[in-house]
């Protein structure tokens, strides 16, 4: 491969930025100095293509640390990498974190998605407006975005402060003020409130040191098959930037902490995330041991019999899925946590990992284990920063003590972990989408079949599994499958999360055994049994469909949902009052889907743009009512029938409930399609 | 001397019925290769015959009992005992909507069979409502990913943009680009592997583009043309070409075509000479020639004024 570079000359700070992911360079053919030996001999070819799974995280480090990615910068990565820059140029500008024309050093992203929008982001926006200037443009400190969900819906309206640096520093507003957006934007590292990450644990250097110098681990020395390793135990530093107040703890988002009976939740609020110590003093790795003595194929049948389905909206058997990829002859396998959770209204995966992340580690640790991968990857969405220290410093902890790298606890089971950040894109969380973007290609969705299981990440078999369905795995290796199956209904069996957001008293992320009704979950969440009905309650996301307030006694489970012609998707329960704008909500709803379409197939590509039109049109009352239904009937049906993947097929859904439920354009006739041609 | 024939080894049949025909093709065949053995039409717009189906517009969608959703017959392999609707009231449906989808978006007039396409699947992109104005050149280069103005709906938006002309080869009007993927697949590992082009950007906003939307010639560019010979749009073109559509000169009726050797190198490429009004207007390659498989380099494809520099005196 003969790549052509531009001459560009990067800044030493761009240059150190790279090679503190990829090491020094080793001579003039991947971007070091020129020397008369490199006349000698030529390098590139598939070797250093090998490494191009690591273009994320160069693209990543050089963001963080200079704010954008120059066109220097993007060219020295790809001669570290072998990587054609016109493809990394396609990757870099698929991610909506990423900029490629120079902005300033402080982002701030103000989250306008559903849960917020409902709760008054459009004043956060005119303030910013006022203040700072309209979206995208930035006073020289710093600039401002509209953002899809961040995933704090329990608190909104909810806002991102990203500052690029050496290390990045971040902060979190929620629920968001607009002072607190726009205070202390260059000041000096270290004057803000201390992260409280840092108060029980700083930095620890022993604990978090590299798990043996000499190579036992699986891949000597790193994380990574390939020689990846991070400079510092976490990406962001601990002292968050000034101006917010503390981000609470994450017990904050989990009412019911501290309830005895619960199972997923039970330690939130009642460990230290960031001690290993403590998760082990409340039962941390138990489950691992239990695995490793019972054997691969044991822990698969638990897992069969506890008949648990993937959590993240698909539904499908975890049992089979690990069956089918430890059956597979090829090796290496692979073991992948979807920690990308971008759905509106959904966040609990951030609370799982923020508050109990070595229960994540732990988890994917035992599906390595069960499907016989040496190298398991957790890719978490970019937005979750917190979330991501702290997952960081549960693996290098876990590192340090033997619970990942080479000969788990004595068993002769090597296997570790690398975290891959994901740079804003929804649809990063389609399956094979994650593979794409980890394998650093453009996140886009693979065409099934074949299916991860049979050719997944770099076209090996591979289990990628949801964090919260990974949860699930700890109580079902310690109190069996059948006696996990015992809990729910039939065919819904086990725990299952809930994220209350809206108008409700006390949002947030709820635990209740499948069965439970829709009633009783929102009196959990402070919904008294004589509050008047909400108008509307969006279950399962904008994936998922809206049903009315008049209907909570739908059965919260996977077969009661579809008999009532809901979902519960990736368990979203954003309760919507009077006071909103149901229409301006659809319209969201479209903006987002359209937004983060990778752009692939034409049903997707355009059916959203047409689709966002034509809600416009409704929601204003310009154009012709009957005609618009119609349009968006049609539309509707073909992403649904014809697109690549999940994104496309559920875009309209949301939306057709609302139309058809809540009748929100008036009442419609139900064209065929034959009339409406 | 003959061509030499590989040998592949001998695989197993499958049968597998077509709008209720039974027809037994070889065990890894598509659904496609499936109908064209009964002479099912299947329309097609991103497949390439010399590349490796992208299924990215989802026009030759099918419906496959059993599925949830239509699969793209381009590029689903067969499976023993499948059963394929390939005119069911769904597909006739999909396939209306993507020809709509594409024809409000996209500027569709030099696209081959697409007039006769929305004829059959009464399909009329119109119904979207007036077209948006065309982007002012590199406007849709410049947007990021995740952002869009969200308009009031009175408009349909398109990706139609001026032509990009910066070299005196080819013309680039990605105002006709369907996002197909065979001029990048061509580009890149699956023939040049010259990597000059990649897909940007994302969604709706997603183009074709060298790195940072270089002009082609600071890009890495090597002008062998295989990304025209696979566009199946006309958004890639000869200069030639787009210059004689412009005048209104551009006739293919009055053009001939002759394949004969290419005399630069010993190779022994095939070309094509597209001939009107006995002029060379335009080079292409024979998709079935085992030396070139429809790829030309540089002087092949557009190594051709010499022949008709005539002196003026």
């Amino acid at each position: 491969m003969d790549l052509h570079f531009l001459d560009a000359v990067p800044d030493d700070t761009e240059r150190e930025a790279v090679d503190s992911v990829l090491g020094p360079p080793e001579s003039g053919w991947d971007g070091g100095l020129r020397q008369a030996s490199d006349l000698r001999f030529a390098e590139g070819g598939h070797a250093a293509r090998g490494r191009r799974d690591l273009l994320l995280p160069a693209l990543h480090a050089v963001n963080d640390r200079v704010g954008w990615i120059s066109p220097a910068a993007l060219d020295y990565i790809c001669r570290r990498l072998t990587v054609p820059p016109a493809e990394a140029y396609g990757v870099a500008s698929f991610y909506a974190m990423f900029a490629l024309k120079e902005r300033p050093r402080r982002v701030v992203h103000v989250c306008t998605d559903i849960a917020c929008a409902a709760r008054g982001s459009d004043s956060l926006c005119a303030a910013m407006t006022e203040r700072v200037g309209p979206p995208g443009t930035g006073d020289g400190d710093l600039v401002w975005h509209e953002s899809p969900c961040l995933g704090m819906c329990e608190r909104a309206p909810a806002a991102l402060s990203l500052e690029a640096g050496d290390p990045p520093r971040y902060a979190v507003a929620a629920p968001a003020r607009p002072g607190d957006l726009v205070t202390g934007a260059g000041s000096p590292p270290g004057t803000g409130a201390p992260h409280p990450a840092a108060e029980s644990a700083p930095a620890a250097p022993a604990e978090a040191a590299p798990a043996s110098p000499n190579g036992s681990g699986p891949h000597p020395g790193t994380g990574s098959p390939n020689g990846h390793r991070p400079r510092r135990t976490t990406t962001f530093s601990p002292d968050t930037l000034p101006g917010p107040a503390p981000e609470p703890p994450p017990a904050a988002a989990v009412p019911q902490a501290g309830d005895p009976g619960l199972v997923l939740l039970r330690r939130i609020g009642v460990v230290d995330p960031e001690s290993l110590d403590d998760y082990r003093a409340n039962g941390g790795y138990a489950a691992l041991r239990a695995a490793l003595a019972m054997g691969p194929s044991a822990v698969i049948r638990e897992v069969t019999d506890s008949g648990l389905v993937g959590r993240g909206g698909a539904a499908f058997p975890t049992g089979r899925k690990w069956e089918g990829t430890a059956r597979r002859p090829e090796t290496p396998r692979y073991v992948v946590c979807n920690a990308d959770e971008s759905e509106p209204g959904t966040f609990k995966d951030r609370v799982l990992m923020e508050g109990d992340p070595f229960a994540v580690i732990e988890a994917l640790t035992i599906a390595g284990y069960a499907n016989g991968a040496a190298q398991g990857y957790l890719y978490i969405r970019g937005e979750y920063p917190r979330a991501l220290s702290r997952l960081e410093n549960a693996i290098a902890k876990a590192r340090g003590r033997n619970l990942l790298g080479r000969d788990i606890l004595g068993s002769g089971f090597d296997f570790d972990i690398e975290i891959r950040r994901g740079a804003g894109a929804y649809i990063c969380g389609e399956e094979t989408a994650i593979f794409n973007s980890i394998e650093g290609l453009r996140g886009e969705p693979r065409s099934k079949p074949p299916f991860p299981v049979e050719r997944g990440l770099f076209g090996r078999p591979t289990a990628i599994n949801n964090v919260e369905t990974l949860a699930n795995v700890l109580p079902i290796m310690l109190m069996g499958g059948p006696a996990y199956a015992a809990i729910g209904t039939g065919r819904s069996t086990g725990p299952k999360l809930f994220c209350v957001s809206g108008a409700v008293p006390r949002p947030g992320v709820f635990e209740v055994p499948f069965g439970a009704t829709l009633r009783e979950l929102l009196e959990l969440a402070g919904l008294g049994a004589d509050a008047p009905a909400p108008r509307a309650v969006l279950l399962g996301g904008a994936a998922g469909g809206f049903v009315r307030g008049d209907e909570l006694d739908i059965p919260l489970t996977f077969e009661g949902a579809r008999e009532a012609g809901a979902t519960l998707g990736s368990g979203v329960v954003l309760v919507l009052d009077d006071s909103v704008d149901l229409g301006a909500i659809l319209v969201r709803i479209a903006a987002f889907f359209r937004d983060e379409s990778c752009g692939q197939c034409v049903p997707c590509r355009v059916g959203t743009v047409r689709q966002e039109e034509a809600l416009l049109r409704l929601s204003r009352g310009t154009g012709t009512r009957r005609t618009d239904l119609a349009l968006l009937r049609e539309v509707g049906q073909a992403m649904r029938d014809a697109s690549i993947c999940g994104l496309g097929q559920t875009a309209w859904n949301a939306v057709e409930s609302a139309i058809d439920r809540l009748g929100v354009f008036g009442p419609d006739d139900h064209p065929t399609l034959k009339e409406a041609r | 001397m003959s061509t030499p024939v590989t040998l592949s080894p001998p695989r197993r049949l499958v049968d597998v019925t077509v709008d209720g025909r039974e027809v037994r093709v070889p065990e890894g065949a598509t659904i496609l290769e499936a109908c064209e053995a009964l002479g099912t039409e299947v329309p097609t717009l991103c497949y390439g015959d010399t590349l490796t189906p992208r299924n990215a517009c989802r026009v030759c969608v099918v419906e496959v009992e059993g599925a949830r959703t239509l699969v793209p017959a381009c590029s689903r392999k067969v499976e023993e005992s499948m059963a394929v609707k390939t005119d069911s009231e769904r597909v006739r449906h999909s396939r209306k909507m993507v020809l709509e989808l594409l024809g409000s978006s996209v500027d569709l007039s030099t696209t081959p069979n697409v007039p006769e396409w929305m004829d059959r699947y009464e399909a009329r992109p119109e119904r979207f409502g007036p077209r948006a104005e065309p982007a002012p050149l590199g406007e849709r280069d410049a947007r990021h990913a995740g952002e869009h103005e969200p308009g009031d709906g009175a408009v349909a938006a398109t990706v139609e943009q001026p032509a990009k002309v910066d070299n005196d080869l080819y013309v680039r009007d990605y105002g006709k680009c369907i996002m197909c993927y065979k001029c990048v697949d061509a580009c890149g590992e699956q023939w040049q592997n010259t990597f000059a082009i990649g897909i940007a950007g994302r969604g709706f906003d997603a183009r074709v583009s060298t790195e940072h939307d270089l002009a082609l010639p600071d890009s890495a560019c090597v002008y062998c043309g295989n990304c025209i010979e696979v566009c199946p749009t006309g958004a890639l073109s000869f200069r030639t070409e787009y210059e004689m559509r412009a005048e209104g000169t551009w006739d293919e009726d009055r053009q001939t075509r002759t394949t004969t050797v290419c005399t630069y190198c010993g190779v022994g490429c095939n070309v094509t000479l597209h001939v009107q009004d006995n002029e060379i207007v335009k080079v292409t390659s024979p998709h079935d020639n085992p030396v070139t498989h429809g790829n030309l380099c540089i002087k092949g494809r557009f190594g051709f004024q010499h022949v008709q520099h005539r002196r003026q005196d």
